[in-house]
């Protein structure tokens, strides 16, 4: 586990991991339906006190 | 109501006065058989300060007239009361520092030596309002967030306290290692090993009690508050723990060796410094806005979902951004222009923040008029929306060229730091201590209006007067005559700021009088008072038809 290695492991895998991960995000908050839990979600702070 | 949970009625603190007691004799020792001079004082200095501790914890050992737990029965709020009152009380002292050390940079002769020179107070002056207030302002406000969204009780009984105390001894002794000499130079990071690894415990500390607060919520959902301050609280101790690493000469000595050199090192150094800034400046306080600007407006965030992609972009970006800092240096080339593209990049999750914050007052502007806490949390918003968008300008490698080790990044690192960091804790702080003391409102919110007042002029002042200071430096040094000798002398550079460095500190102290007023009006507000007052944007008057004719 030299630096190239490293480095060669986060150019290609690590980063499409990370790629993969956001987009993933991306789709998740938009996935149909998600409005509705995100209105809700949104509503917790004004719950109570 | 809950009676006594501390176990004993007889006695409390027991275990505690036994561990600081042993704690305060361990100190005493260390003063005693130090290796170095610096090692033997900042161990006296230890010594007394958890005497003090010990002593007041054993007056306070009486279990009777135990008041303010009886009030806490569903949430732990003791530490968040205390949390506030170290935040302002830290404020006042870091932006008094501030005061001080711009005054001697005008002044050179107000450097003392040894203890009060500029090389001393300027990292007493940086931990002090970054960890001092900020920390503190963090720790409060998640203690008081994470229960309310979890609909929660903090996790680890004491622990919180633990993590309060703790976290003051960490800021005292690293305040009193300035004040001696002690420091391992490295920028916001410059207590030594032994402080770094109480800070540590105190660290892990505080994530337990976050994290199992969170586990064993009652809200289905982790609210997006919670995200921004557990990132926050993660990743600041990866920071702290591979930035510190160091062997130190000896174990009852002050010095110590970082694992890095060279340009490692340096790196090392930026990738901490820059996330300091991305994650505790950043994250952290984006998670008290994502909380308050909705409390304090009664409106939900403008859009939940755009929440949980600026959370995700923030923390996948800002990660890369720190290498902005070593532009031109022996960094490899590719490092330098990776860090620019991240930077550049981040413009999109910051001003989806800003927007998102903003957008939340959406049909509610009226406020803006009325409230002046929404004022203050607008301007934390807006000044948040100026510095990420400055910040980017100055990564870019040929803007940076003119801007690297001039004013104009002072005044970038100020117009975040006073601007959005200072003002949304600000708000945060107004909004929590008539809840947290059940005071029907504040003192008074006329002074508020002049705290909101006096510290948008102080920033701007401060802000404008380091861009020009800024740029001028930047091209003085650049400046070169027909046959390529430099124009100007270094001394000559220096001697050209004066000006700016008394209108800078104009600028600052403006703000920290906005900021004594604030502990005015806190301390009125705790003790019970209210001032008899117009309301903000004057009486209302009831509509009368407009008159017949002319």
């Amino acid at each position: 586990m030299d630096y190239h290695s490293l480095r060669e492991f986060a150019d290609s895998w690590g980063l499409l991991f990370l790629t993969v991960f956001f987009l993933g995000v991306v789709v998740f908050a938009f996935r149909p339906g998600s409005k509705k839990a995100a209105d809700e979600a949104a509503r917790i702070p004004l719950k109570d006190d | 109501m809950m009676s006594d949970q501390r176990g004993s009625p007889s006695m409390k603190y027991g275990t505690e006065i036994a561990f600081v007691s042993l704690a305060t004799f361990l100190a005493l020792l260390a003063a005693v058989f130090a290796h170095d001079a610096a090692f033997a004082t900042h161990m006296w200095v230890l010594f007394y300060v958890l005497l003090v501790f010990v002593i007041l914890l054993i007056r306070n050992s009486d279990s009777s007239g135990n008041a303010h737990v009886a009030t806490d029965a569903d949430y732990l709020d003791g530490p968040v009361r205390y949390g506030v009152i170290a935040t302002m009380f830290w404020a006042v002292v870091g932006l008094i520092v501030g005061v001080v050390a711009a005054l001697q940079l005008a002044y050179p002769d107000l450097n003392v030596e040894p203890w009060l020179t500029f090389g001393r107070l300027r990292p007493l002056h940086t931990s002090a309002v970054v960890f001092a207030f900020g920390g503190n302002a963090l720790m409060a406000t998640s203690f008081y967030v994470v229960q309310r969204t979890c609909r929660a009780r903090l996790f680890g009984g004491n622990l919180a306290w633990f993590v309060f105390w703790g976290y003051q001894l960490f800021i005292v002794m690293a305040a009193t290692g300035y004040l001696l000499g002690i420091t391992q130079s490295r920028e916001y990071a410059e207590p030594e090993w032994y402080v770094d690894l109480w800070l540590t415990v105190v660290w892990v500390a505080y994530l337990a009690v976050f994290l199992g607060t969170i586990t064993r919520r009652k809200e289905p959902h982790i609210y997006v508050a919670n995200w921004f301050y557990l990132s926050f609280i993660v990743t600041i101790a990866m920071l702290h723990v591979v930035n510190n690493l160091a062997v130190p000469v000896s174990f009852l000595g002050s010095k110590s060796y970082s694992l890095f050199s060279g340009v490692q090192d340096a790196l090392t150094q930026w990738w901490y410094g820059h996330n300091a800034v991305g994650f505790l400046l950043t994250a952290g306080f984006l998670g008290m806005m994502y909380y308050f600007v909705p409390k304090q407006a009664e409106r939900p965030i403008y859009s939940y979902r755009l929440s949980i992609i600026h959370f995700w972009a923030l923390i996948f970006l800002y990660i890369w951004a720190g290498p902005h800092h070593l532009h031109y240096t022996a960094l490899p080339d590719w490092a330098q222009t990776l860090g620019m593209v991240f930077s550049v990049i981040l413009w999109m999750p910051s001003w989806g923040g800003m927007i998102n914050g903003l957008m939340t007052l959406s049909g509610a502007w009226d406020k803006l008029r009325t409230d002046p806490i929404i004022r203050i949390m607008v301007l934390a918003l807006a000044f948040y929306g100026m510095s990420t968008f400055e910040g980017p300008v100055m990564s870019i490698k040929s803007v940076n060229s003119l801007s690297h080790y001039t004013d104009w990044t002072i005044g970038h690192v100020h117009s975040g730091a006073l601007g959005w960091v200072g003002m949304i804790s600000f708000g945060a702080i107004y909004f929590l201590v008539p809840r947290l003391w059940g005071r029907e409102r504040l003192y008074s919110l006329q002074l508020v209006t002049w705290h909101f007042w006096l510290a948008t002029i102080g920033i701007v002042i401060y802000a404008a007067v380091m861009w020009v200071s800024g740029i001028q430096q930047g091209l003085m040094w650049r400046a070169y005559d027909e046959q390529g000798f430099l124009v100007y002398s270094f001394a000559e550079t220096v001697a050209a700021m004066h000006p700016y460095y008394v209108l800078r500190t104009i600028g600052g102290g403006l703000y920290l009088v906005g900021a004594l007023i604030m502990a005015f009006n806190i301390v009125m507000t705790i003790r019970g008072h209210q001032r008899q007052e117009e309301p903000i944007g004057g009486r209302t008057t009831a509509l009368r038809p407009a008159e017949q004719g002319a």
